[in-house]
């Protein structure tokens, strides 16, 4: 079989690989900046070459092995002295044994390097990821980092994908960068006893990520935020396999993205749950979910991902809306609320509980919560007074809530009065 | 190692808080002697110092050729500057542990910057 390489496939490989590639090359030089170029400058030898000779072996290893060897070609021709190589030594403690000082021996070493030279050190992405995330760096930053550096996204494209300027972007990412350096934020996989302050943010993010993709502009085309963030997830879960709620977050993007052929009809509208033609689910992300729901059920150390993920697990074996067992998602969301007691928590547990005891008994759960300013409020209230037959008030509430809705689908749908009997799912939980 | 300022900030008529009991100031105070001492036996501590009140403050700048003195600090603003805190540490993680021990023990909050060193400047 003849496989054409072509631009778009050096493209796709080159996303999949890059995050590995710089994450080990700022391991081994200790500094982000010239990992980044290194493996900008190997891509763009790999667009080159790789159409006209075909592939190499272990595509990754080579974007790795290219880019280490630029960059050590670059260090010494701007550095004839070695001052700078002398630097890399000093900036990066853990690579004094590599020889880093030493450009003639990294020259041979990386000339044996096998087909599995990048697999001897698997968590540099790991390390990498909790630089990005951590907690001394703004959110929007963590996030900015993460889908650049592990992400292997241009500065453009995660400006586009945030609705940023491309340069306030690269500003934010160029600020962050400095930070990491002048502040020294460590470049390792945080204690035992450090995780639990230090996983949230790195798991806030791919989720944030995942819920930015799902509101994506038209036309964002590729790369895909929310692919990205099951990636992202896919490799944190691999490195982390004692992380009950790593596990949790993975299944809960895969069970959510089983249903975006469903969720979105061919005119671009948005289809409520209630409407969704179950058979269009993904039934190979469900059961992959499900499964990942069930080990963690029997793990039993629960946290707000894995009850997520659960509820979705629920929805998931319903082969109709109205079998849903609702019950078991009011349990769900009591033990959610229990463990992060937020109003947008607290709003779904109430839209379930209207599908146990009813509109009314939901509606005065909902009136009680502070949340004017979020469009899921108004939508969901505006369907529980449709199912009382209060119309007008009805009416009132769609209006506020398209005023509100983020993105164009959902402010059709809502603009037109909801026109299903349920409300669409509210974009991230919120948690 | 690099080495960081951990400036200990007051704010001059912030949410007011329970006033301290005697015992409670003492305890306090005897706490931050043992986070100090345990700084400099880790060989993180460089110096520190806590700081008058900022009206005792006189500045002194440049203008048009000449160098003017005013009474009071450079920037009138609720918080101000009420000590600080020079160490060395491996890492931010390592300041930000020295820097969270402080104000647990103080309840002010705490800014931690790195000093910029040049490359081929030994950082002590």
């Amino acid at each position: 079989m003849v496989v054409v390489v072509d631009e778009a496939m050096v493209g796709r490989i080159f996303r999949a690989e890059a995050g590995r590639s710089v994450a080990a090359l700022i391991r081994f030089f200790g500094d982000i900046d010239v990992a980044e170029d290194a493996v900008q400058e190997a891509f763009a030898i790999a667009l080159r070459r790789w159409p006209g000779e075909g592939l190499p072996p272990n595509p990754g290893g080579w974007i790795t092995t290219t880019a280490r060897m630029r960059a050590i070609d670059r260090l010494r021709r701007r550095t004839r002295e070695r001052v700078l190589l002398g630097e890399v030594a000093m900036l990066a403690p853990g690579t004094a044994g590599t020889g880093a000082d030493d450009p003639a021996r990294l020259v041979a070493d990386q000339a044996d390097d096998g087909p599995g030279e990048e697999d001897a050190v698997p968590d540099d992405r790991l390390r990498l990821i909790f630089t990005c995330c951590h907690p001394a760096l703004s959110t929007e930053a963590q996030v900015a980092l993460t889908l650049r550096l592990l992400g292997g996204l241009s500065t453009a494209q995660v400006a586009q994908s945030f609705l940023v300027a491309e340069p306030t972007m690269a500003q934010r990412l160029v600020r962050a960068k400095r930070k990491i350096k002048a502040a020294r934020i460590p470049y390792r996989v945080p204690a035992g006893h450090e995780l639990p302050a230090r996983l949230p943010p790195v798991l806030a993010v791919v989720y944030l990520i995942y819920n930015a993709g799902l509101t994506e502009p038209p036309g964002a085309a590729e790369p895909r935020l929310c692919a990205e963030a099951i990636r992202l997830a896919r490799v944190l879960a691999a490195l982390m396999p004692d992380e009950p709620e790593v596990a949790g977050l993975l299944a809960l993007l895969l069970l959510t993205e089983s249903r975006r052929a469903a969720r979105i009809a061919p005119d671009g509208s948005l289809v409520p749950l209630a409407d969704q033609d179950r058979s269009r689910w993904d039934r190979d992300m469900i059961d992959e979910g499900q499964a990942i729901v069930r080990r963690c059920l029997r793990r039993d150390r629960p946290g707000p991902y894995q009850i997520q993920a659960a509820v979705n697990a629920v929805h998931a074996d319903a082969g109709a809306f109205d079998r849903t067992d609702w019950s078991q998602i009011v349990a769900l969301y009591d033990h959610l609320f229990a463990a992060t007691p937020t109003p947008v928590v607290a709003l779904n547990r109430a839209i379930a509980i209207g599908e146990v005891r009813g509109p009314a008994a939901a509606l005065a759960l909902v009136d009680e919560l502070d949340l004017g300013h979020y469009y899921a409020f108004h939508a969901a209230r505006a369907d529980l007074l449709r199912r009382l037959g209060r119309d007008g008030e009805a009416a009132a509430a769609y209006r506020r809530a398209a005023a509100m809705a983020p993105t164009a689908a959902e402010r059709d749908f809502l603009g037109a009065g909801g026109r299903s009997r349920r409300s669409p799912e509210p974009s991230g939980n919120g948690s | 190692m690099t080495r960081y300022l951990l400036s200990v900030h007051s704010v001059a008529g912030g949410p007011p808080r329970p006033p301290m009991s005697e015992e409670e100031m003492r305890r306090s105070h005897q706490r931050l002697a043992e986070i100090e001492k345990e700084m400099e036996s880790s060989g993180a501590w460089v110096f520190s110092g806590r700081l008058h009140e900022p009206d005792t403050a006189t500045v002194v700048r440049e203008s048009g050729g000449e160098v003017v003195t005013t009474d009071g600090p450079f920037a009138e603003s609720k918080e101000h500057l009420g000590g600080f805190y020079i160490i060395e540490a491996a890492d931010l993680d390592a300041a930000l542990g020295w820097a969270s021990k402080v104000t647990a023990c103080i309840n002010v909050p705490i800014e931690v910057r790195p000093f910029s060193a040049y490359a081929d400047e030994p950082q002590v």
